[in-house]
């Protein structure tokens, strides 16, 4: 139940959202609030809603597949690896070797770029102005090099059902290896700038606690997930793509709190550096996209695909009845499960903590709302 | 000439102008100086468009600000509403007076010269006290309650750390103050250092700068207090912020960094115009520094939560203060000054 304003009680119902600062989009939460304390949280979404699934019935999959990087601004590719693997399950259709590589290695530069725009916004909830500019730098290097091979910076519309819209060229692994480098040495500055500050460590140790059990009761995936102890990442357990070939580590934390989600999603930078260097280095000869037949007939049957987004499990399940036009598509994105357990984690906690907590999430609306 | 104004009047109503003039001119000159530093910091350039290297763009802000409607909330109390900027600009341009500049350059050297400055400083929580109350959103409300809590507690070390200095000379006359630090500045002595710091610290809370911006955090509370305010009304809190930082650079500068005194070796206690004008360099010098300072800070931490805030000043900044106090009365009744 949204909290209503009661008189009988000596308590103040603030209505955060959906233009607010801090709700990165149109989220809107509902606070009922004792002095500066919550005592309730509830979430209202929907603002955001552009009835992404229902397009997808009602078009072919590569009409459709524009549509899922509007879902998640910060990590368009994950979005779009997800729905052209499930389309290509359905139509059974085998993806050139050469092409896989490089959905593995432009998803994973933008799960950087998108851990980037997070960490600069996490920091500004927490009212610190400069870390985002210089994440900000690096996540344009990132841009510039995506925008070269993908011709796009935000919504990149880069994936082919059957391949890749264009092959990677010298000038974009050149530059891949040089950010590598770079990347490595601007952590160390982000942990020298963010990680050790006092001020930082005090806001964000022990803030919002999410311990196991919470996790698993709401279905959160993703860093909310390792950083609460899961090593549950789509990438291993589910093992899809090139992703078997690749040696990385999922990095988790056990503490649960603000600061463990932090920790962990820089660690996976560092884990997506090692991927796209291993990447680069196999990377096969051969062409970039599988013969495709002009209509692709989607089953008859059905085809189910998690992947591992920027901010965890991201699923979709296609029913197909023979023409090239999905019968039923559903998306299960994952800032929806990591939003869900918003209320309860925020209880009793203060004003300035539910927006630490909030931040640390690392929620994208457009997802959320579909 | 028998009906000639009284030289004192004329005095007053010339150093009146200039002080307001000083004020404007030190809010345009900081409103420039912060976004220049924060661009650099962020590796940027700052504003650039405006004149040559963006020198106008402060200029061109206050004809903006100027320029556009002041909206009153439609269940704000109007009256509140529209006393609240003036009441927070006001007291800090009327607490310039008794700031000594240079040796003669000082409107008023009232012998409660501190405290005149320290009660005026105090008037700025009521300003933000209405605005938040008037101007009936509760962000606003949250943003006055924050600062009525934060100014309260952080006034208490703030003037600790200030009787340290008065102790010390016997006299709240900020003239007193600047002639007993002819060479030797208060900073220099341990609990001068010490007095200095929390006077520093608790200056940043009492201007409600970064990592103490609650008031009007941003991520928290949109715009705090001034949420509603537009035009001018927001350009007047603006004002008063930014001379509050200078106040509380300039009563930094006078109390424990030697006031318009230069150096040892660069010392000049004349009252001509040559030794005047040096002085008051040795002054802006001092204060431009200490709030260059403040705005590199604003730029590089995050902010603190409001009960560490509280925990801090309580647990951690009154009893150091009030044990520095006692340190200095006993070395000051063993080793008297000069």
């Amino acid at each position: 139940m949204i909290p209503r304003p009661d008189p009988s009680q000596e308590t103040l119902v603030l209505n955060m959202g959906p233009q607010h600062p801090s709700t990165h989009g149109v989220l809107r939460v509902v606070l009922r609030l004792d002095g500066e304390y919550v005592l309730e949280a509830h979430p209202v979404i929907g603002y955001g809603h552009r009835m992404h699934e229902l397009m997808g019935e009602v078009r072919t999959s590569s009409g459709f597949y524009a549509n899922v990087g509007r879902m998640d601004y910060g990590g368009a590719l994950s979005f779009g690896h997800g729905h052209v693997l499930a389309v290509e399950k359905l139509a059974g259709i085998e993806v050139p070797p050469r092409a896989e590589y490089i959905r593995v290695i432009t998803t994973e530069m933008n799960r950087i770029a998108s851990h980037l725009l997070w960490f600069g916004a996490f920091l500004l909830d927490l009212g610190a102005f400069t870390p985002i500019l210089y994440s900000f730098d690096d996540r344009e290097f990132i841009l510039d090099l995506l925008e070269h091979v993908t011709g796009a910076r935000l919504t990149f519309s880069y994936h082919r059902i059957g391949g890749v819209a264009r092959d990677l060229d010298d000038k974009f692994i050149e530059g891949t290896r040089v950010f590598l480098r770079r990347m490595r040495e601007r952590l160390d500055v982000y942990d020298k700038l963010v990680t050790g500050n006092v001020i930082f460590r005090k806001r964000a140790e022990g803030v919002g606690v999410i311990d196991k059990d919470t996790v698993l009761k709401y279905g959160a995936t993703g860093p909310v997930a390792r950083g609460s102890g899961l090593a549950y990442d789509i990438r291993r357990v589910e093992p899809y793509s090139v992703y078997p070939d690749l040696e990385f580590e999922i990095p988790t934390a056990t503490e649960g709190d603000s600061f463990a989600r932090y920790r962990v999603r820089l660690a996976e930078i560092e884990q997506c550096l090692r991927i796209v260097e291993q990447a680069l280095d196999r990377l096969p000869d051969g062409p970039v996209q599988a013969k495709v037949p002009k209509k692709v007939k989607l089953g008859p049957g059905d085809a189910y695909q998690a992947v591992e987004a920027a901010r965890g499990e991201l699923d979709y399940y296609l029913v197909g009845d023979g023409s090239d036009v999905p019968y039923r598509m559903k998306i299960r994105p994952p800032s929806f499960s990591n939003l869900s357990l918003l209320g309860e984690v925020c209880q009793g906690v203060l004003l300035s903590d539910l927006v630490t907590i909030m931040g640390s999430l690392d929620l994208v609306i457009p997802e959320i709302d579909r | 000439m028998s009906n000639a104004l009284p030289p004192d009047l004329i005095r007053l109503v010339v150093s009146l102008a200039v002080v307001v003039g000083f004020a404007f001119a030190n809010a345009a000159v900081l409103v420039l100086v912060e976004r220049k530093v924060c661009g650099h910091i962020q590796r940027r350039p700052g504003p650039f468009e405006v004149g040559p290297h963006g020198l106008l763009q402060t200029a061109i802000d206050g004809l903006k600000l100027m320029g556009k409607q002041i909206l009153v909330p439609d269940n704000a109390d109007t009256k509140l509403f529209r006393l609240a900027p003036i009441l927070s600009f006001v007291p800090p341009i009327a607490a310039l007076i008794v700031v000594p500049f240079a040796k003669v350059l000082q409107v008023r050297d009232l012998d409660i010269g501190v405290l005149f400055i320290l009660s005026l400083a105090a008037v700025n929580v009521l300003a933000i006290l209405v605005a938040g109350w008037s101007s009936a959103n509760k962000y606003s409300l949250f943003g006055a309650i924050r600062a009525v809590a934060q100014n309260v507690a952080y006034e208490i070390p703030l003037l600790l750390s200030l009787l340290v200095v008065v102790m010390w000379v016997g006299s709240f006359r900020m003239s007193d103050i600047v002639a007993a630090q002819d060479g030797f500045w208060f900073v220099f002595t341990p609990m001068g250092f010490v007095a200095f710091l929390i006077y520093f610290v608790t200056g940043l809370a009492e201007t409600n700068r970064a990592p103490f911006d609650l008031p009007e955090a941003e991520s928290e509370l949109t715009a705090g207090f001034h949420t509603e305010y537009a035009g001018m009304g927001f350009g007047l809190f603006f004002l008063g912020e930014y001379t509050n930082m200078l106040l509380m650079a300039a009563i930094a500068t006078t109390c424990f960094l030697g006031g318009w005194n230069g150096p040892w070796f660069l010392a000049v206690s004349g009252t001509g115009v040559v030794a005047t004008l040096i002085q008051l360099c040795w002054f802006l010098v001092k204060v431009y520094g200490i709030i260059l300072v403040m705005v590199w800070i604003r730029w590089t931490f995050p902010r603190v939560r409001f009960d560490q805030l509280l925990n801090f000043c309580w647990k951690v900044l009154i009893p150091i203060s009030m044990a520095n106090l006692v340190a200095t009365a006993v070395v000051a009744k063993l080793v008297p000054l000069g």
